[in-house]
């Protein structure tokens, strides 16, 4: 009887530690459900060409436009801006944390670059529009106060544990004998490195970029706050542009009343940074697992 | 003196996914009586222990085929309750693993989980008792809350020992308990073990020869999954009747 | 042959040296990032930046209702993952049967924490704020949160039971234990501080996020605070705060930001000296957990 009811509270336990492990199954299908639903109200009232074509995005506006290509070619600029600062930056720390150093040293360094990744994206904006680009005009002199450069840099520098340290776990599990296969073979420590460590660890570290790509189109306060709330249709990274995320800010800054086509705008927008971001997201974790199944 | 039969192993078969671990094994295992387990490395002598009590339940694939009774009765049988199992049958393990809490909480969760104290001063007085049984008691009285680690591996062991008895098991299931520890505290534990056998029924693996002579009354020799040559201790370690038992115990090869 | 001498040494010491000076310009960008706010931001640090609502008035402008909102959205938050998040943990980690539903649940995870925190503000906006009716109110806000930090714990837990190893389960098996009784016992125990650095790591996550806050109308400029938690009256507790407006530091400090006046940007940069006191203080002390859970974890 007793061993019953242990047995009973033990099913019990187990069905309510499921529920709340399904919970995330429900916040994604929250998510798409959400999205879908008011993107479908959208592209009732504008149509899908003119929404993939347009080249001005002007909702807000009398003279409506619903061009994304303008939000977009902000979010890719400003992201490969920040992806060239996070990949050379980051990739080099990897390596020489990873190869050059010793493991106490290591074990220091790591946790002290993710303060970069913890510090709030909001205090980022801030030093990219009041200090970034006030260095940046002494050498770009036409530069705008709201620009593309300055806060794709600053992004770069948030991105930088992201890839270092990933960069540096995928290395970290390249096995001993492949170093020393190389070794044998009479290769110095830069070619042990760049022909035999990197190449190995090359989906890992590719992993890693994808997922820095990905937070960088997500980011949303550095590029709202140092790149401007103005859709701009350019590839001069000197001028203001809106990034997607940055539009859904502007728009929620407002009183937009739900049901209007101001309010359907964020939830394409969102849906387009969404399947953006997931595609990546899926990438880099297949390119994760692929690596993993090889070094285990 | 008449031997009860306490533990009977009939065709028993283990597997790991496909692959055999033990292989159409017969055995009667007495009652009160120090039962060694032998053999190489991989043979499968774990895997027996570890049959007795059920524990690889825990492992994914693991499967059996025959019957193993204790008592009669086929402990692999559809209705058996495995913890109730688990109580009659202790273990000890290789590597002393004691909880990370006091000396007396590691003694006292077992009586905890099963209930088996009426008040405090019962629940001291049974670890206490235990304690005494496994020879730690003078070692510890004064420091029970302090934490299990600080002991000595020794000690460690001898706890992990007081921790089995105190829910009064039957039978005391042992993996090379003393393959961690210096001959210092091996020799307490072989000690122990010897007066254990009064109330209890002891299987122990070992791959210490010495030390399956010094303690058992029966050893049983096991290789590649099949039980080999299975008698009373003395016998096996002077007269062996299978070959390779022979060349077992005498060191050429395992 | 002296040509090649000097192309090996530029090679052989090419990673040490990019690699310490790109290691160097990365921390000393945080260092001069700390400088200049601190800069900045110095002189509007006193008492009354804390006890002062916003204002019209840069000077007299102050952070309460900010920091006042960020405590009871981060005490929610905190209150909503852990159980969650726990349990979500436990269930990957110590119940799910290998197969495609644990792959499922599994793939599902680390997609959430890919998700671009913005999106979850969305979803809060459609299914708390309006679905539910909650309207832009503190729950709302500590909900849409929650979601977004919960893989942060999650995987942090998972990671926590890992480490702890199989001679502790085996032990309290052998003692006729059953999972649930090893697994409240014995794991759980053990994995506590790895646990709770998880959940203190998502706060510090938590703190800084803005984006989502602002996507479910968290309002910008607001001189009054959530009704307390406290009454005078029985039963003493009174949960009407949870309905209220609020704003959060972060988002204080972006509207600070986004005026044109200098002004302004010294309460932005005191906002931000405030803010980064804070998460770095959490995120140390996460740090810290993790390294004693570490440490406890080497001692088996
Ligand atoms: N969890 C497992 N999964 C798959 N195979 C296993 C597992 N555990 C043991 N085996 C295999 O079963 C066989 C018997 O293993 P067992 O651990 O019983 O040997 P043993 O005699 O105790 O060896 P040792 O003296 O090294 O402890 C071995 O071939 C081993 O590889
Ligand atoms: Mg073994």
């Amino acid at each position: 009887m007793k061993i019953n009811k242990n047995k009973v509270i033990e099913k019990v336990v187990e069905g309510a530690l499921f529920m709340s492990a399904s919970l995330s199954v429900f916040v994604t299908l929250g998510i798409i459900i959400v999205l879908l639903f008011e993107t479908i109200e959208f592209f009732k009232e504008v149509s899908i060409i003119e929404f993939l074509t347009d080249r001005q995005w002007t909702p807000l506006f009398m003279n409506k436009h619903f061009g994304i290509l303008p939000l977009l070619n902000a979010t890719i600029l400003t992201s490969l801006i920040s992806m060239i600062v996070a990949i050379s930056f980051g990739l080099t720390i990897a390596v020489y944390i990873s190869e050059y150093i010793k493991p106490e040293k290591r074990m220091i360094i790591k946790p002290v670059m993710e303060i970069l990744a913890v510090v709030p994206t909001v205090v980022y904006g801030y030093f990219a529009l009041l200090f970034v680009t006030p260095i940046l005009r002494k050498i770009f002199p036409d530069i705008s106060t709201f620009n593309a450069l300055s806060p794709g840099i600053v992004m770069g520098f948030m991105i930088i544990p992201i890839i270092a340290t990933m960069s540096d776990d995928a290395m970290q599990a390249v096995p001993k004998w492949l170093r020393e296969g190389g070794y044998a073979l009479g290769a110095n420590k830069f070619q042990v490195t760049t022909g035999v460590v990197i190449p190995s660890a090359l989906s890992g570290i590719m992993a890693s970029f994808i997922l820095g790509i990905s937070r960088a189109i997500g980011e949303t306060m550095i590029v709202t706050i140092a790149a401007g709330q103005m859709s701009n249709l350019t590839f001069n990274i000197l001028e203001p542009m809106e990034t997607i995320t940055a539009y859904i800010v502007q728009v929620s800054l407002g009183d937009t009343p739900a049901g209007t086509i101001e309010f359907k705008t964020i939830f394409a927008a969102g849906m387009t940074l969404f399947v953006l971001t997931f595609i990546l997201n899926v990438f880099s974790y297949m390119l994760k697992s692929k690596f993993r199944e090889r070094y285990r | 003196m008449e031997n009860n039969i306490r533990i009977e192993a009939r065709e028993f078969n283990a597997y790991y996914d496909k692959k055999c671990a033990l292989k159409d094994i017969n055995f009667k295992i007495f009652s009160n009586k120090i039962t060694a387990i032998i053999g190489p490395s991989g043979c499968g002598k774990s895997t027996f222990l570890r049959s007795l009590n059920r524990m690889n339940d825990l492992i994914e694939n693991f499967n059996v085929k025959g019957e193993l009774l204790i008592d009669n009765e086929n402990i692999y049988d559809k209705d058996v309750d495995v913890i109730f199992l688990r109580k009659r049958v202790g273990m000890v393990f290789q590597k002393p693993n004691p909880f990370p809490k006091s000396i007396f909480g590691n003694i006292a969760y077992g009586l905890r989980i099963h209930k088996m104290f009426k008040n405090y001063d019962d629940l001291y007085m049974k670890v206490e008792n235990s304690l005494k049984e496994a020879a730690l008691w003078d070692e510890v009285k004064d420091d029970l809350n302090k934490s299990a680690f600080d002991l000595s591996g020794g000690q460690q062991q001898r706890l992990c020992i007081a921790r089995a008895i105190v829910i009064n098991p039957e039978i005391i299931l042992m993996d090379e308990p003393t393959s961690s520890l210096d001959p210092t505290s091996t020799a307490k534990i072989e000690e122990l073990i010897r007066k254990l056998k009064e109330h209890y029924t002891i299987v122990i693996v070992t791959h210490n020869m010495q030390q399956a002579a010094r303690v058992s009354d029966y050893s049983a020799f096991f290789m590649q999954g099949e039980l080999i040559e299975y008698d009373e201790t003395t016998k096996i370690f002077t007269a062996p009747s299978n070959k390779l038992t022979e060349e077992y115990i005498t060191g050429r090869f395992g | 042959m002296k040509e090649k001498k000097l192309i090996n040494k530029i090679r052989d010491n090419f990673f040490p040296v990019a690699g310490l000076l790109a290691t160097i310009i990365s921390l000393g960008i945080l260092f001069v990032l700390i400088i200049d706010v601190l800069k900045d931001g110095y002189m509007r640090l006193n008492l009354q930046f804390l006890t002062n609502y916003p204002s019209r008035i840069p000077e007299k402008a102050g952070i309460l209702s900010a920091w006042v909102g960020t405590l009871w959205i981060m005490v929610l938050t905190a209150l909503f993952i852990f159980p969650v998040g726990v349990a979500s943990g436990i269930y990957l980690e110590e119940y799910a049967k290998p197969g495609k539903m644990k792959d499922f649940l599994e793939i599902n995870i680390s997609n959430l924490a890919g998700v671009p925190s913005i999106i979850y503000g969305l979803l809060g906006l459609q299914i708390f704020v309006y679905f539910f009716k909650l309207d832009r109110s503190v729950l709302a806000g500590a909900l849409t949160l929650s979601l977004v930090v919960l893989p942060i714990v999650i995987v942090a837990t998972r990671e926590s039971l890992k480490a702890v190893p199989l001679s502790l389960r085996e032990a309290s098996f052998a003692l006729g234990a059953n999972k649930l009784q090893t697994i409240l016992f014995q794991v759980l125990p053990s994995a506590f501080s790895g646990i709770l650095s998880g959940v203190i790591l998502s706060m510090s996550r938590a703190i800084g996020e803005t984006a989502p806050l602002i996507t479910i109308g968290a309002l910008t400029y607001i001189a009054f605070l959530p009704a307390g938690p406290f009454t005078t009256e029985f039963p003493f507790i009174t949960l009407q705060g949870l309905k209220d407006y609020f704003t959060v530091l972060p988002i204080q400090v972006f509207n600070w930001v986004s005026r044109p006046q200098k002004g302004f940007h010294s309460d932005a940069a005191a906002g931000i000296i405030i803010l980064l006191i804070i998460s770095l203080f959490i995120n140390f002390m996460a740090i810290y957990l993790r390294i004693k859970f570490e440490k406890y974890m080497r001692r088996k």
